[in-house]
């Protein structure tokens, strides 16, 4: 039988997954197959639970993103409450979820870009890995890894400010939010002492793309053809068709920019989205339906945002937006290493985005909270760090819920995930006779790209290490 | 005028009325001693033994035990202090409470007495019981997850009449609270959230959107339970 190769511990992706190569006779890698081998239960668990519960309880399907969680199940009992659909909450609670929703963006993305990705780009994808992590980059490059941490700590206070914790906060509440920004709070975080202020955290944004260009120059082949290949993409777009990370529509183009999923109204995805379920995976594959299980899958996160975008509307932001579009010649980007790019585009964003709305003066006063006729049904979305992520709940007559679905921004990417593990597969285990830890990080490395959350994607309960397995096809 | 009399509590002399229970004598001694079903203003009941200490040499619960001149009473004590936390403990294994997800967080006295005696995993094993959640009634939801069966909202809550809205059914381990039929049809938003706030735990929720203390200001966040007594010298 075939090989059976374990990296352990879990290197720098968020949760547990594991790898499956289907070798054929003459060595080449026949099919490439990206598990989460981790059980789901959230989904039948809240069934029964008081819908109000839920920006709360689902959250903890996560540590990583669980704000993502928190503001998607709030906009979603938002509609069960008759709070509207999405843009009829004051403006106090929507500044106040979105202000916690940049901040999760920032802290995020600084954590992928300088913990889990820059090893890789620094040190090489065949680096000794005991370089190859956040702890020799600290070594390395003091100054870079103390703005890292410094970035994380800013979008991580932040969230602790709007949300009332740093992780599993409960600020966002069915029709709005329980609190308003102090003074203090703003202050600090406006005029903080250096480095800590947000006009400060906009320029190490612009100083981190500046090292991204530098290294671009120098990496330009190994970043355009390392993982390739055209695919579609989906997310949320404001209706004026802008980048909007927290509300809009759903638009999905193709890899040549065709829309083909014209500016819907997200509460009703299920008519546009379908799920299937293969045998050998937890987590499912969605496709859009128009287009079929085939050709229907799509990429979602900063580079599908980006791809999908008319217009960024900060301005630091667009120049770079504009930057990237003339680099790929108008068209959609279908390398994904450039999903770095369009991440620390997204970063710079998500700081222009939080300054604005700290100098609004709604943040620190206004009505909280808006009710109206309640619904038995709720569909909320928002742009997770990682992609699109959909929450939908039916409630009975006496408020529990009846049945929920989740679909994350992972599992959104599972084609597509599966198709760079393929290709990279393909080229690196090519006529090799022996596995390389080079070799199996090489796997990793676009799989990093997408910055997948493991444990969201089959809503997790347990842990287990990133495994690469080879198998002989049967004759 | 009523007759003071002297008791001593861990060591310090205490004087209070002859006739009131420990548990207040202590309190206005400002000595805390933890209770969980004991609620102000309404008969105690003497049923969760969080309250216990040692009296004259002997175990009984604060709550229901009226004082003496010259008791000698020991509260805080490496004993005692063992003895509650194995209780405490007990109730956390014997229901399924899951604070992370309750609304009742960091507002809850059970959650409190943990924080308090730092409880950080219990010694017995968690029993995961079967328990319902009944969201029929109109006003408000019982989750039996949580119940302590303390009673205190079989014994504070009632109508002008006196009667009381909630009831224990069936016995031992099967017992359980229920909102009476009628009763609930007479319930009103106050009522509800008079029956919320009068429950330790978050077994009884008021229909109504929940999670609008922020962390940080709920009852808990900034003082352990107790300080409020401990303050009083
Ligand atoms: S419902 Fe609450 S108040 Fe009533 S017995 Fe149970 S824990 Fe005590
Ligand atoms: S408080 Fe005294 S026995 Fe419960």
């Amino acid at each position: 039988m075939g090989q059976k190769i374990t990296i352990d511990p879990v290197t720098r992706v968020e949760g547990h997954g594991k790898v499956t190569l289907y070798v054929n006779n003459d060595g080449g890698i026949e099919q490439a197959r990206f598990h989460i081998v981790e059980f789901r239960g959230f989904e039948r668990f809240v069934q029964g639970r008081p819908f109000w519960e839920m920006p709360v309880l689902v959250q903890r399907l996560c540590g990583i993103c669980p704000v993502s969680h928190h503001l998607a199940a709030a906009k979603a009992v938002d509609v069960i409450v008759g709070a509207g659909s999405g843009d009829e909450l004051t403006p106090t609670a929507e500044k106040m979820r979105r202000l916690m929703h940049y901040g999760q963006i920032f802290q995020s993305h600084a954590l992928h870009f300088f913990y889990l990705a820059s090893p890789d780009l620094l040190f090489g994808i065949d680096a000794d890995p005991a370089k190859r992590n956040v702890l020799y980059l600290a070594q390395e490059n003091r100054d870079l890894a103390y703005r890292a941490i410094l970035m994380r700590k800013f979008g991580q206070e932040i969230i602790l400010a709007t949300a009332g914790k740093k992780i599993h906060g409960t600020g966002a509440i069915p029709g709005g939010i329980n609190k308003h920004l102090t003074i203090e709070e703003r202050d600090r975080f406006l005029h903080g002492n250096p480095p800590f202020n947000i006009d400060n955290m906009i320029q190490w944004s612009l100083d981190t793309l500046e090292f991204f260009h530098q290294y671009e120059q120098k990496h330009r082949d190994f970043l355009l053809t390392y993982v390739n290949f055209p695919s579609n993409y989906l997310s949320l777009v404001r209706k004026d068709g802008a980048m909007d990370l927290y509300h809009g529509v759903l638009r999905a183009v193709d890899a040549e920019g065709q829309k083909i999923l014209p500016d819907v109204d997200y509460h009703e995805y299920y008519k546009y989205i379908e799920e299937e379920v293969r045998s050998w995976s937890y987590m499912k594959f969605p496709y859009l339906k128009m287009l079929g299980q085939e050709r229907g899958w799509y990429t979602v996160g900063p580079l599908a945002r980006i791809n999908t975008a008319d217009f960024i509307d900060t301005p630091l932001a667009q120049k770079e937006l504009e930057l990237f579009r003339s680099f790929h010649g108008g068209k959609p980007c279908n390398h994904v290493m450039h999903t770095h790019w369009a991440r620390l585009i997204e970063i710079l964003h998500a700081a222009e985005k939080i300054k604005l709305l700290l100098e609004d003066p709604d943040l620190l006063s206004g009505e909280l909270v808006r009710e109206g006729n309640r619904q038995f049904e709720g569909v909320g979305l928002l742009e997770a760090p990682r992609g699109t992520l959909f929450h939908h709940y039916k409630i009975n007559e006496y408020d529990q819920i009846v049945q929920a679905n989740l679909i994350v921004s992972t599992t959104n990417n599972n084609q597509a995930m599966n198709n760079a593990v393929l290709q990279v597969a393909q080229r690196v285990f090519k006529g090799q006779k022996k596995v390389t830890e080079g070799m199996t990080n090489a796997i990793e490395v676009a799989i990093r790209a997408y910055n997948p959350c493991l444990s969201c994607a089959t809503h997790a309960l347990g842990q287990m290490p990133i495994d690469i397995e080879f198998v002989d096809v049967p004759r | 005028m009523a007759e003071i009399v002297r008791v001593y509590i861990d060591g310090k002399e205490c004087l209070a009325q002859n006739g009131e229970y420990l548990l207040q004598a202590a309190r206005e001694n400002g000595i805390y001693i933890p209770t969980l079903c004991h609620y102000e203003g309404v008969k105690p009941k003497g049923s969760c033994r969080i309250c216990t200490c040692k009296v004259n040499g002997r175990l009984m619960t604060a709550c229901t035990t009226p004082i003496a001149e010259g008791m000698v009473v020991e509260n805080n004590t490496a004993e005692i202090n063992e003895m509650r936390k194995a209780i405490i403990e007990l109730f956390f294994v014997e229901g399924n409470h899951f604070c992370p997800t309750c609304e009742k967080s960091g507002d809850c006295e059970l959650q409190a007495l943990a924080y308090k005696y730092q409880i950080t995993a219990p010694r017995y094993p968690f029993l995961f019981p079967t328990k319902r959640v009944v969201a029929e009634y109109s006003r408000i939801i019982i989750d039996h997850n949580r119940c302590v069966l303390c009673k205190r909202c079989v014994r504070a809550i009632k109508d002008a009449e006196g009667r009381s809205f909630f009831a224990y059914r069936r016995r031992g381990q099967h017992i359980e609270v229920i909102l009476d039929k009628r009763m609930s049809e007479q319930m009103d938003y106050e009522k509800a959230l008079e029956a919320e706030k009068v429950c330790p735990v978050g077994a009884i929720m008021a229909r109504r959107i929940a999670f609008t203390t922020p962390v940080g200001h709920r009852k808990y966040d900034k003082k352990p339970i107790g300080s409020d007594v401990e303050k009083i010298k």
